[in-house]
Formats: structure tokens, sequence, C-alpha cells
């Protein structure tokens, strides 16, 4: 199976839908001939020209008003925020708009449209430019939210989210773009709203998406050499988010951690640990359900507060050690 | 570029022969009237259903605006879309909406455009076009936009129509679309109904240089600030700039000065105006005016117009009973139609 970069992977599944799709088309800010500012549209110019790389001015709200637009009247779009950072900007069109017209048209209406948006710490970008807000998003009706960790999941995700009927905010991470994994040359999707197991484990699970199911595989493989099995559960879709493949595993560990990067309060973990708490899993617990999110702060720019800021390798071990290790 | 301001020529006189250079005949004239009347007495309905206690939610009412709705509504193509914001019966009913229907969203019955999910605010009829009142002030001039992105991709000969209001111009997305239109000279209509409040907000206290249509100049959108009591002013306005949007010359704005009578919603208690404002709004008419018109010139007399009249009322009366023999939606399908 050839190898490709998380950035590739996205790359790989607008250009395949964008062949043969003539309804899909790219929506954003310098993603033409820049070839958008992490380069994942870089070359789809060539390929597809300025009508469907359809670069805008600055001007976030008309991108996802107008991307909502054309959707309701038989579009694909593919809009970009150069940030997740500037969906804020937007959040009129995708909350109020795109969220709801269908509902309250009564269900005639459809906004099949994707937002990408490359969220995360990490690169020095400071406060307005390394949130991670798909908690905010995943509380507004009418969007799904995807969050994909490696190269093969972004890929089929992509896929999906583009052929998917609704509004659908894809997340990316800065500091995944350049990972690589393997990824099929055929086609293939992968459903939204299905987790998966990421790496099986008898003595805890820890659900993480995005960049985080990476640091916990880091974190897992240490422990493992002291005979700690961590299973890994990583949603994918945030929402609609999978609670069942989450509560069998936890079913099976007895011990759950959350950990996103998105700040702790009001944080998707919540809503894992809320969900699992009142499921059929509460009875197999062995230990209180915890969280290891990104500090309440907005993130810094000094490296060194940077790192500390969200959660880390180390982070993750030490709160696995200390779930492990606690008994009712 | 083209600029445009027309300072309302009254239509009252020598109607005939304008409606010679307009190509309109006495029967569309006729029809005009009676569509007119059709609004006018349907915002009287809700306006009592309300105070009789039978409607639920909130409602924005444009009785005073109706000429801007039928020269308007006359001047497009049945399969052109629509968008608009608050006070958007009228655009509907002159774009040839179900009254029954409509009437039945606003009593949030089952069978109404919405399903009753969306009530006055928010009435559409996707199937015909009519993507949607907005309930956020500006909110529909993004989507305006993306629509007229996709039938330049799509190499459709249809427009969109965006209805906004004074108020709507001084929200942030209103010069992210009109710039975006602009720079993509898509085929979209800009209607600014100025008619002079933002709820209680006079519109001079809210703009900073009037008339809001000048602004359309700094983005090089050829623009029209008409008298919109006027219906003949009104439709050949409109039919000169959806014309030139067809032909894909980019958007045009046009702004109408008229007024409302009633109340911004069923919270106004009218502290912000005196009766004597609405008073002399109320001479300017634009139903009366063109009913005058149609006297005067012989087209109709006093009795036909009365009787023209009484048929608008009677089609709101039998909306009413439409929606009030309809069926509740049924509580159990709450959570549809979230998600396709």
């Amino acid at each position: 199976m050839p190898e490709m970069t998380y950035a590739e992977a996205i790359r790989s599944a607008m250009s395949e839908e964008m062949r043969q799709d003539e309804r899909v088309f790219l929506f954003g800010e310098d993603i033409g001939r820049y070839g958008g500012a992490f380069g994942v549209s870089y070359g789809m110019l060539d390929e597809f020209g300025p009508e469907r790389i359809k670069e805008t001015p600055i001007s976030e709200a008309a991108i996802i008003g107008a991307a909502t637009g054309a959707a309701m009247v038989g579009m694909r779009p593919i809009a970009e925020m150069m940030f997740m950072d500037f969906i804020l900007l937007a959040l009129e069109q995708l909350a109020n708009q795109a969220g709801k017209v269908r509902f309250m048209f009564g269900g005639k209406a459809t906004v099949p449209m994707v937002i990408r948006m490359p969220a995360g710490s990490g690169t020095g970008a400071a406060a307005q430019h390394s949130q991670s807000l798909e908690s905010l998003l995943i509380h507004i009706p009418g969007i799904k939210v995807v969050n994909p960790s490696t190269p093969y999941d972004a890929k089929g995700l992509l896929l999906s989210s583009i052929r998917d009927p609704n509004p659908v905010c894809f997340i990316e991470h800065k500091l995944l773009y350049k990972t690589k994994g393997e990824v099929p040359e055929e086609e293939y999707t992968i459903p939204l709203g299905k987790a998966e197991v990421k790496r099986e484990g008898q003595d805890i699970t820890v659900v993480a998406a995005n960049i985080m199911v990476q640091r916990t595989f880091a974190a897992a493989e240490k422990l493992s050499a002291e005979g700690i099995e961590v299973e890994i559960v990583d949603p994918r879709t945030l929402r609609p988010l999978d609670v069942d493949t989450i509560s069998e595993s936890v079913r099976k560990t007895g011990r759950l951690l959350v950990v996103h990067e998105a700040c702790k309060t009001g944080g998707w973990a919540g809503e894992v640990i809320a969900s699992v708490g009142s499921s059929s899993a509460f009875d197999y617990l062995d230990a209180p359900m915890r969280r290891l999110a990104g500090k309440d702060i907005p993130i810094p720019y000094n490296r060194n507060l940077e790192l500390a800021a969200v959660p880390q390798e180390s982070d993750i071990e030490a709160e696995i050690r200390a779930i492990v290790n606690t008994k009712y | 570029m083209k600029v445009n301001e027309t300072t309302g020529t009254s239509s009252d006189t020598n109607i005939k022969t304008r409606m010679k250079e307009l190509g309109l005949s006495d029967d569309q004239l006729v029809e005009m009237f009676a569509t007119m009347s059709k609004i006018r007495h349907f915002e009287r309905m809700a306006d009592r259903l309300y105070a009789a206690g039978k409607v639920h939610g909130t409602m924005h009412l444009s009785a005073g605006q109706e000429a801007v709705a039928v020269g308007l509504g006359l001047a497009l193509e049945q399969d052109d879309y629509f968008l608009n914001h608050h006070r958007g019966h009228g655009h509907f009913i002159a774009k040839n909406a179900d009254v029954n229907r409509m009437m039945a969203e606003f009593m949030g019955k089952d069978t109404g455009y919405c399903r009753g999910r969306g009530g006055s605010m928010h009435i559409a009829d996707i199937e015909a076009n009519n993507l949607g009142a907005n309930g956020i002030v500006g909110g529909g001039l993004s989507l305006a936009v993306g629509v007229g992105l996709a039938l330049q991709m799509q190499h459709k000969n249809q427009i969109v129509v965006v209805v906004f209001g004074d108020g709507a111009a001084n929200e942030g997305i209103f010069h992210e679309s009109m710039n975006m239109a602009a720079l993509w000279k898509l085929p979209v209509l800009f209607v600014c109904e100025n008619n002079q409040y933002g709820m209680s907000m006079h519109v001079n206290r809210a703009t900073a240089k009037l008339p809001i249509a000048q602004r359309a100049e700094g983005y090089g959108i050829p623009w029209h600030y008409i008298d919109g009591n006027d219906l003949l002013l009104v439709y050949e306005t409109m039919s000169a700039a959806v014309n030139q949007v067809r032909e894909g010359q980019g958007p045009v704005f046009v702004e109408t000065e008229t007024y409302r009578y009633f109340g911004h919603s069923k919270s106004d208690r009218n502290l912000y105006r005196t009766k004597e404002e609405i008073d002399r709004w109320r001479e300017l008419d634009p139903i009366l005016r063109v009913r005058r018109a149609l006297l005067e010139n012989g087209i109709l007399l006093e009795d036909q117009l009365d009787e023209i009249d009484q048929e608008a009322l009677q089609v709101i009366e039998a909306a009413v009973e439409f929606a009030e023999n309809s069926p509740e939606p049924d509580v159990s399908t709450v959570e549809e139609f979230v998600y396709a």
C-alpha cells in the first residue's frame, strides 16, 4: 500500500471527488497558486482551473454563507477556513444558516457542504491561530463534526463528508499534515459516526481523536513495557458520536480516560463521559472516569508555555498510570 | 458604470402612456391591484388573528410596502430564486405562493410550508425556488451570493433576488456579500426595502450617508433609488434591473423608499413615531394610488374595485379556514428534519 501524508490524503480525496462529480468545488482563501496556507490544495489549480478552485477575498462570513447558498441549489462546496479560529467570523452563517435551514423549512432544504479547517497548537501561531473549537461546533444541531487522526482516516472520512447531504465540519490538525501513513490507491469511504478501536488493550480505554491519537499511542507503547495495556478508541466523528463502540470498550477495560486538545471546560470529553456514565458500561467501571484536556487558557506563543497548554505524551502517560492505579 | 438615481415620478398621471411604455395591459394592472389587496388583507388578518389569541409566535407585517413586492414579483420569472428577511409575507404572495400554506405556517400547522417549524419569520417554498425568509438581519445576503455563484457555475439563465431592509445594510455581511457578488459578476439582484425603520431605529439615526443605494457605487454595482410606493416605477426599475442581471452583467442594487404601517413586531407600542407621520405616509399608500389611477383612467369602476378587494379578503378568509382546520404537527416528529 502506498504511503501518503495526511495533507496528500486530503488532497487526494478532494481531487478524486472533483474528477467524478462536477458539483464539487473548493472555495476559500489562497487555495489556488499558493496552494492553501498549509499546502493542502497545492497543484489543484492546474488540474481543475480557477472556476472550481474558487479563490475568495478575505471574507469568512461570506465564504460560509455563499457555500451554504450554493449547496442549497445543487452544488457541493468544500469551503476552507485558513485556520479553524476563523470559523468564529462565520459562526452566524454556520449555526444560524447552514445548520438550521433544513429544519426551519420543514425538511425541504438540503445543505451538502464541507468546511475544512486546520486546528490546534504546536506551531507557535499563538492565541488566534491555534484553537481547537470542535466542542463549540458539536453543540450546534444540524452540523456534523469530523476529526480525523491518520492519512487513511482523513481520506475515507473526507470522501464520506463530501457525499453527505449535511453541513460537515472537517477538522484537520496542523501538526498532522506532514505525518505519513498507508493509504490505498483505490477509492474507499469511512462512514461518519463510526468509531474505531485503534489499539487493543484490557486495562484502560482512552478515547482520543486527531493529534491525541498519536500521542496516546506513544504513551501506550511505553506503558505496555510496564504491563499496562491501553485500548485506544478514536471516535473519528464527534457528532454524531459513536457511544456504543466507546461503551463496549469501557465494559471490557473498566476504566476511561478522554483526551483532547480543546479547552477542558465545556469540552467534548464531558459529553463522552456523560454518555458512558449513563450507559450500561457504568456498572463495569473500576475507577472514576477522567478527562485530560487543554488548559482553560488561550494558546500562548512561547514554545514551553505552548507545550504546557495542551496534553503531551508524558501527561497522557501520567494520567493513565494514575487511573490504572486508582481503586474504588 | 451606469448610475441611475431616479426620483419618484408619479404613476398617478398619464398612467395609460406609462403602461404602454412598459408593455403592461389593463388586465395586468388589475391583477397587480388584486395581489396588493391580497397582501394587505393577509397582513391585516395576521394582526387580527394575533389579537384574537390564535397565533403563538411573532410576525413582521408589511402592510404599506405592497408595491415593492408586487412590482418586483411581476418583473421576475417564476423559476428565479428568491430570498428575503423579516416582513416577507408580501414577497411570497407576489411570487404566487399558496396563501393557504402560508397561513397554515403562520398558525404553526403541519400543512404549512415548513410544517409548522418555521412560522411567519421563516416561510420558504424550496420547490418553488423561494429559499426562505431569514430571521437574522442580513443573513440571506451571503446565501444569495452562493446561489448566484451556483447559477453562474451551472450556466443557468435564472437569477437570484435578495430583499432586505435598511437595517440589514448596516450588518458586516452586507459588505462581504456586495463585494463578492460584484467581483464575480454574479446574477444577484439586491433589493433594499427601506421602510424607514430598523425596529425602532430611524434610518437617519442608523446610516451615516443616505441613500443606502449609493454604497453600491463603491463596489461598482449599478444602483437605483426610487419611490417604493409607486407601483409602475417599481415595476419599471425592477424589470430593467432583472434584465441587466440576467444578461450576465453582474449584480444590480435597487433601494425602494417605503413605509410599514404596523409596528415592528407584536411587542411594538409605536413609541418612536407619531400618528402624524403614519398619516402622512398613508396619503402615499401604494394601493390607494393604484386604485385611484385605475378609476381616473376609466379602467375599472368603483364597485369593480371593491369587488376585487372583497375577493382578496375572501381568499384570505378561506386561508384562515384552511389553517384552522389543519392538524398540528405530531409531537412525536419533533426531532425530524435536523439532518438529511
